[in-house]
């Protein structure tokens, strides 16, 4: 084998087998000439914006590998290079941002977020205030999550369930539709549905119940579609084999075909997780706010973290605007924990 | 314990299409019965109607009488569950479940359908990875994921899982043919091993393979694509590799066709 790759290699008549290849250093070089080229337009032209700055240069960058690529290399890596060039810029704009909204909640949220912000509540604390906490909106955020997902995952999985092994024909096809309009749903109107139908045609009161109901209507379509995804990955050899076993088939989709899509199902259940934690607008209308600890969703107002951002967001003081921050920032390392927890869970569960 | 199994009138659809037609046979017990003939000629929607796993593809649907020592498995009444922890499949690919240690896998069948106790499950583990030329290899990582092991160390654990819930027939769907040869042999002594026991039904592409471990060979063709495959014969193996009555067997195993 090795022999005879040296012999072809050696071959006369050449089979150019080995193309000619840019060598690595004259990247950056080709990078500082077009720095150095944005730099002479902005001595000679009348260009002032830095954003403006970045594309030129880019643009340069790229015409210049270009040309030295089809120079040297020829056609086919000049388009490879370039394509993959695009993708990298592409990535730092989709990427920028990102990190701009996480710098910018952390620093101005982490100088606020304290022991004292996050075990008080806002009880007899007036807007101009400098005190007060998150403790309210937090237990509020925390149980109303809870609560939505006790009720929205095992139903979903249910209906994800019979979808992906049971449906067929119309009824399938049917429930598949209103998943896909209940995707599109917008979040308010879950919201007025729950303040409409629960709270006004059946008596109730405003509590954390209330909008934990509203979340699961929106859970339901997020759960329902990622588990949907994740139980047809799962091969059908499986569920054959443990049919060969003399299993009977909700035994095989228990113990077979839901553990193994689990790692999946748990990442839809933790993104309809972080999309609910920041609803503002359904709990608007179903849990009304309180400024003071309400641990019991099922009676009288509860606070939550968006409800609070909202409402401290609103006023003109800056101690106010201050614990907002304070309060986005609570949340997103919240949703985080959870998500980390969840995938420890999950990792925990399988087999090494 | 092993059981015969008599075959009459079975045709098979998937859909409108009739994939097999009209095929009558006999296996006897502790026997090793090998399916032949090219592909797409339905050795494996037979081999399925054996153990109700047909009917598990939509619009799959069986005719026919398929008799397990004189009981109909398409009879009414009967539980397909029931029947397939009688009959037992090895698949082509090996299929170890890949969320379960190589012990869970073992004794998947039993757990699943509610054994619970340890000893009972630890002695039947033993017993069906030894019954399946296994348990010196992997006696030592039982708790370690089955999907570890190499292509014919799974395919031998996917057969312990399949007789450690001690059916009487076991079924096997090519299953070497995913195999490098030293596999390959490891599972043919197998075979020759779990015959005493079993009554077994295997099909395969390999002739030599058929020759090697059957004591009956059923030679199945189609005549054109399109058309429903059907049993030419079945005979002793010995007859059919020597002199078989059919000429369109004879121009299969000498390679004229197929
Ligand atoms: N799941 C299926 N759906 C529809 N047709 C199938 C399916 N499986 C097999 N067939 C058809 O049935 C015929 C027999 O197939 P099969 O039993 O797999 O043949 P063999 O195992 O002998 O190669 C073939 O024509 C094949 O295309
Ligand atoms: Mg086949």
């Amino acid at each position: 084998m090795s022999t005879s790759t040296a012999a072809m290699a050696a071959a006369p008549g050449g089979l150019h087998l080995v193309g000619r290849r840019l060598p690595r250093a004259v990247f950056p070089a080709i990078g500082a000439g077009a720095v150095a080229a944005t730099v002479v337009l902005y001595v000679l032209a009348p260009i002032t914006s830095r954003i403006q700055f970045v594309l030129i240069a880019g643009a340069l960058y790229l015409i210049g590998q270009t040309v030295a690529s089809i120079a040297v290399e020829g056609s086919r890596r000049a388009t490879d290079r370039g394509v993959t060039t695009l993708v990298y810029l592409a990535f730092l704009l989709a990427v920028i941002p990102l990190v701009a909204v996480l710098a910018s909640v952390i620093s101005k949220g982490a100088q606020r977020v304290d022991v004292n912000f996050l075990t008080h509540s806002m009880r007899n604390i007036g807007a101009r205030d400098a005190g007060g906490g998150i403790y309210h909106a937090l237990i509020g955020t925390l149980e109303q999550i809870a609560l939505a997902s006790l009720l929205a995952v095992p139903f979903s999985l249910l209906v994800a369930i019979y979808l992906v092994e049971y449906g067929r024909g119309r009824i399938s096809r049917t429930i598949s539709f209103f998943v896909d309009v209940l995707t599109g749903l917008p979040s308010v109107i879950a919201g007025l549905f729950i303040l409409a139908f629960y709270i006004l045609a059946l008596e109730q009161k405003p509590t954390g119940f209330a909008g934990a109901l509203a979340l699961t209507i929106l859970m339901i379509p997020v759960v329902v579609r990622s588990a949907e995804e994740m139980l047809k990955l799962v091969p059908n050899d499986l569920r054959e084999a443990s049919y060969a076993l003399g299993v009977s088939r909700w035994r095989t989709i228990v113990k077979v075909v839901l553990p193994t899509a689990l790692p999946g199902i748990v990442t839809g259940v933790m993104l309809a997780v972080a999309r609910v934690a920041g609803e503002t607008a359904p709990l608007l209308l179903t849990i009304f706010g309180t400024d003071s600890i309400n641990f019991n969703p099922f009676s009288g107002p509860q606070s939550a973290l968006p409800l609070y951002i909202y409402s401290q967001a609103g006023q003109p003081q800056q101690v106010a605007i201050d614990r907002a921050w304070g309060a986005a920032l609570t949340l997103i390392v919240l949703v985080m924990l959870l998500n980390a927890a969840a995938r420890l869970i999950a990792r925990l569960a399988r087999v090494r | 314990m092993a059981t015969r199994i008599d075959v009459s009138g079975l045709t098979a659809y998937y859909g409108k299409f009739r994939a097999v037609s009209d095929i009558h046979f006999s296996i006897e017990p502790k026997s090793v019965t090998a399916f032949i003939g090219p592909s797409g000629c339905g050795k494996s929607t037979v081999l399925r109607t054996l153990n109700r796993m047909h009917e598990v593809l939509p619009a799959a649907r069986v005719e026919g009488r398929v008799l397990l020592d004189g009981e109909d498995l398409y009879g009414p009444g009967v539980d397909p569950v029931n029947v397939r922890r009688a009959v037992g499949m090895v698949f082509q690919r090996p299929n170890p479940f890949p969320t379960m240690s190589i012990y869970d896998n073992v004794v998947a069948g039993l757990k699943l359908n509610g054994t619970r106790k340890k000893s009972l499950l630890d002695e039947r583990a033993e017993e069906s990875l030894r019954g399946a030329n296994l348990w010196e290899e992997v006696k030592d990582r039982l708790g370690r994921p089955g999907a570890g092991l190499s292509g014919g160390q799974q395919q031998r654990l996917c057969i312990a899982r399949a007789i450690a819930v001690e059916p009487q027939v076991l079924l096997m769907d090519e299953p070497c043919s995913a195999l490098d040869p030293i596999s390959t042999l490891a599972i043919e002594d197998l075979i020759t091993k779990l015959k005493s026991s079993y009554t077994i039904v295997i099909v395969t592409h390999n002739m030599q393979q058929a020759a090697r471990v059957s004591d009956t060979t059923a030679f199945f063709t189609l005549d054109r694509t399109g058309d429903p495959g059907r049993l030419v014969e079945m005979d002793r193996t010995e007859k059919i590799f020597s002199n078989p009555t059919e000429k369109r067997t004879e121009e299969y195993i000498t390679g004229r066709f197929g």
